[in-house]
């Protein structure tokens, strides 16, 4: 029930299938939609942190969607990035608990640090700050902000220092 | 055997309950959404998302209303009734749930009626009048979203949109060719494409009735009229032979659009693009406004009707009857078929055909009164096992492909047998072979089916063929059809007889879906060389139409062919062009025509006449004038009246198209005995065969002038002409 493919399902590399094909083994038969969140993961993982139409097309094509039902879900989640961006994500939380233990110092500090506004990235393609980061459920730890997957909690500027320098 | 006891447990649990709304006690089924069974009794829910046809996402809120013992207001179209369930849709609790979510709706909304296609029949217009407020409370920027170009049809206004999804529902759903979606999230929701694409299925104009407000409306229409200034006019498609049903909208005599009428047993709510969109080539710049005359040094000349006439009179007279064919479309009303039918019997000839892509008529006598589905439209859905044989289907009739597809999602095993594998959009078995090899495949399952096969070419049996077979002997509601690409095959008439053999054998009916939209009627009418009106097969049988368009005759009439394109016979111009006289009853112009033919008598199209189609479930539908004709342009059935006094024949004092008719089907109900199928003789192998392949928007002289759907991605696919490793 998919478009007449279009090749595109060869820009996924040999690891991302695996990958893909492991998501789709855990769902009933024909429910491989299923698999997309996952498939795309793994896909803007092979491509340094962001995708591309092609590859949306790609993983349309792998998995015998229409492309329309990855480009849904791909531009929905906020963990999904449909430009060009830096390597490393960084995301700040500025939701309430995060907030009131002074995030907006941080999210300020963070800017100046890297001479970026959020939303942007170094020029080096080295770090991505992502443009707000609803709670990630780390209120206990707050402010807190996540990197490439990982929590880093009760931060200060000299933290931060700590993290984003480690960043190859 | 004990009496029964009144205080056993009641019967076992009906389907049934009751619930009360507003008062008043309902039946309803167990399970039925609630907004059913509201609209069932008259009672209006306000709504936006919720669609009958479509799935139920229950995203706009609007239908909302209170349901006692519920914590909150329910949506209607989400909430299964349950026995005793008491609702209220206009109480205070009710109403302040819709006006707020109408508050909602209308935060974003830009507010520009004026400007919008879509003011005067707008749904959130319309509720906007009864659940909105006076004033808006709400001070901050609107938010704006670009507009997105998804092809010549449709156009779009993204900024309008309220995020239904009706649309996306429709795309995924109905043709499942799922070409829209919804992307980005919260305030950056959007309907769109994502990706910069046109949507280019043939049944997408529908979302533009669909869309609930004036985000997607008709790009041919734009800025062209109001709503409420046209008057609204039923009509009947003559594109395909479904008949389907629509709407003209005529402003001062002009045809300004066409829009579906509901009907459950043919198009439900649905039309396709070339339905919708065909009205553009009525318009179109070459339409032939006056009668013309060829003078004698060659050049063509505007005159009065009585001048034309009288000339094509003199020139029909001139040409001895032997020698005279009469060639019509498949397009034409029933009326004109039959006086057109009942003029050439008063000129002493039987060289009358419609079946102008038709190249094998070996089979004619063995044709039945008129070509026909072989079930009604409406059970197609319910079919549980189809083979269809020389067809693609989508372009041939777009809406029986759609009912196909609903059929074969709800599990009806489904199988194509052609010279190409076409795209369907749902699971479908497709065995693709060359034109040449078409018959002896086809053989290979009538095998399988342990059926007498037409001819001695037969295909090896293989697992697949058992397959096919076996799906067609399991099924209960079970049919084979044949499409134009076996209509168009040089071995018809062997295909059909094979078709009708395997149908035998697996007690499926046989169907063949003629093409144009009224080649029923054209049957009945008798626009054929062996049988006369009312089917009545004909003492001494004439030419076909291949037959008249492979030699010179003395003379034709042609009533509205272009005989290129109509016919795809490639000697059809030079044919006509070594003809003494030939009179062409035309709505176009064309050059083609002006190098062939001595008289052009301008005729109305489909919009703009009266008259009458039989599509093929055999229905007759009737329909009035719309439009008044292009300059002076008549309808058909009268032209035909006045060349038949001025010929000086009997039965032409018809004073109406509903008297042609009537006449017509007292003969039709005369001859109801069905003629006997015969036998046909055994087929000759085939080298190599040709077959033409299906353009939907080349079907007829009207849908090529249509302006919009000629930019459709489907009009720009180049012609494909199977076997032989041909293509032009």
């Amino acid at each position: 029930m998919s478009a007449a493919p279009t090749g595109k399902a060869a820009l996924l590399n040999e690891h991302t299938r695996h990958e893909i094909d492991e998501w789709v083994a855990r769902f009933p038969e024909g429910k491989q939609r299923s698999a997309v969140l996952s498939a795309l993961r793994f896909t803007q993982e092979q491509n340094n942190g962001f995708l591309t139409s092609d590859l949306m097309d790609a993983v349309a094509e792998y998995l015998r969607l229409p492309p329309i039902q990855v480009y849904e879900v791909a531009s929905f989640y906020s963990m999904f990035e449909t430009h060009p961006c830096g390597r490393h994500h960084v995301s700040i939380c500025t939701n309430i608990s995060c907030m009131l233990n002074g995030a907006e110092n941080i999210v300020a500090y963070t800017e100046k640090k890297l001479g970026i506004k959020t939303g942007e990235s170094t020029p080096d393609g080295r770090i991505f700050l992502k443009c707000e980061e609803e709670c990630l459920a780390a209120c206990t730890g707050a402010p807190m902000m996540m990197v490439d997957h990982i929590y880093h909690e009760y931060l200060t500027p000299s933290k931060v220092d700590d993290v984003l320098d480690k960043l190859k | 055997m004990s009496t029964p006891n009144p205080t056993a447990p009641a019967a076992p649990p009906s389907d049934s309950v009751m619930i009360t709304v507003d008062g008043v006690p309902m039946k309803a089924k167990k399970g039925e959404m609630l907004i059913r069974v509201t609209d069932a009794n008259d009672v209006y829910v306000p709504r936006f998302c919720y669609h009958e046809k479509l799935a139920v996402a229950a995203n706009c809120r609007m239908c909302l209303v209170e349901v006692e013992k519920a914590p909150k207001p329910l949506p209607a179209c989400a909430t299964p009734v349950m026995d005793g369930m008491i609702v209220h849709t206009r109480s205070a609790k009710a109403i302040a749930a819709q006006k707020s979510v109408m508050e909602f709706l209308l935060i974003n909304h830009p507010l520009d009626c004026p400007i919008c296609d879509q003011g005067g029949e707008c749904e959130l217009q319309d509720l906007a009048v009864g659940y909105g407020r006076d004033v808006s409370r709400y001070a901050e920027r609107k938010r704006v979203v670009k507009d997105k170009n998804i092809g010549p049809l449709v156009s779009t206004d993204m900024t309008r949109c309220i995020h239904c999804t009706r649309c996306v529902r429709f795309s995924q759903d109905i043709t499942g060719a799922a070409e829209l979606g919804t992307t980005n999230r919260g305030e950056h929701n959007e309907i769109g494409t994502y990706v910069e694409k046109t949507v280019d299925h043939e049944l997408s104009g529908n979302i533009i009735d669909l869309c609930p407000v004036g985000a997607l409306n008709s790009k041919p229409f734009r800025f062209r009229a109001r709503s409420w200034e046209m008057s609204q006019v039923p009509l009947v498609s003559p594109h395909d032979g479904l008949g389907t049903n629509t709407y003209g909208h005529v402003l001062r005599g002009r045809l300004m659009r066409v829009v579906p009428r509901a009907n459950d047993a043919i198009n439900e709510c649905w039309i396709s693009d070339r339905d919708r969109f065909s009205y553009e080539g009525i318009y179109s710049a070459d339409r032939l406004e006056k009668p013309m005359l060829r003078m004698s040094n060659g050049a063509w000349k505007e005159v009065d009707w009585q001048t034309a006439l009288e000339a094509a009179v003199n020139g029909l007279k001139g040409v001895p009857a032997a020698g005279l064919g009469v060639l019509a479309g498949p397009s034409s009303t029933l009326e004109e078929y039959a006086l057109l039918q009942q003029l050439a019997a008063g000129l002493g000839t039987s060289n009358i055909d419609h079946r102008l892509r038709q190249p094998d008529f070996s089979g004619d006598a063995a044709d039945p009164a008129m070509p026909t589905l072989g079930g009604a439209i409406a059970e197609v859905d319910t079919l549980q096992g189809l083979l269809v044989v020389g067809s693609n289907l989508r372009l041939e009739l777009p809406l029986l492909a759609h009912r196909v597809r609903k059929a074969a999602r709800a599990g009806a095993s489904v199988a194509f047998l052609n010279p190409a594998a076409f795209e369907y959009l749902f699971e479908a078995e497709q065995i693709v072979v060359d034109p040449a090899r078409q018959l002896a495949e086809l053989n290979a399952l009538v095998s399988a089916a342990g059926g007498t096969t037409v001819g001695n070419s037969v295909a090896d049996v293989t697992d697949r063929h058992r397959r096919v077979v076996e799906s067609l002997r399991g099924a209960q509601r079970k049919a084979i059809w044949l499409g134009a690409l076996a209509l168009r095959h040089p071995q018809y008439a062997a295909l059909r007889a094979a078709a009708q053999a395997l149908a035998a054998a697996t007690g499926a009916s046989l169907g063949v879906l003629a093409e144009g939209g009224n080649a029923a009627g054209a049957h009945l009418a008798g626009v054929l060389p062996h049988r006369a009106a009312g089917g009545v097969a004909r003492a001494s049988t004439g030419l076909s139409a291949g037959a008249m368009l492979s030699q010179s005759l003395g003379g034709y009439l042609l009533w509205d062919v272009e005989p290129t394109a109509d016919s795809l016979h490639e000697k059809a111009l030079a044919s006509l062009k070594g003809a003494g006289y030939v009179v062409a009853a035309t709505p176009y112009a064309t050059e083609e025509l002006k190098s062939v033919a001595q008289v052009l008598l301008p005729i109305g199209t489909f919009a703009e006449t009266s008259g009458t189609y039989v599509n093929l479930e055999g229905q007759w539908q009737s329909f009035t004038g719309a439009a008044l004709p292009v300059g002076e342009a008549r309808p058909g059935w009268k032209v035909l009246r006045v060349l038949g006094n001025l010929l000086g024949l009997s039965g032409f004092e018809q004073n109406s198209s509903e008297e042609v008719r009537d006449q017509l089907r007292s003969q039709v109900e005369r001859s109801a005995a069905p003629i006997s199928i015969g036998a046909v003789a055994a087929p000759t192998a085939l080298g190599q065969a040709r077959v033409a392949g299906v353009q939907v928007y080349q079907a007829d002289a009207i849908v090529r002038r249509a302006a919009s759907l000629q930019r459709t991605r489907e009009a720009r696919a180049p012609r494909v002409v199977y076997g032989a490793g041909a293509e032009s």
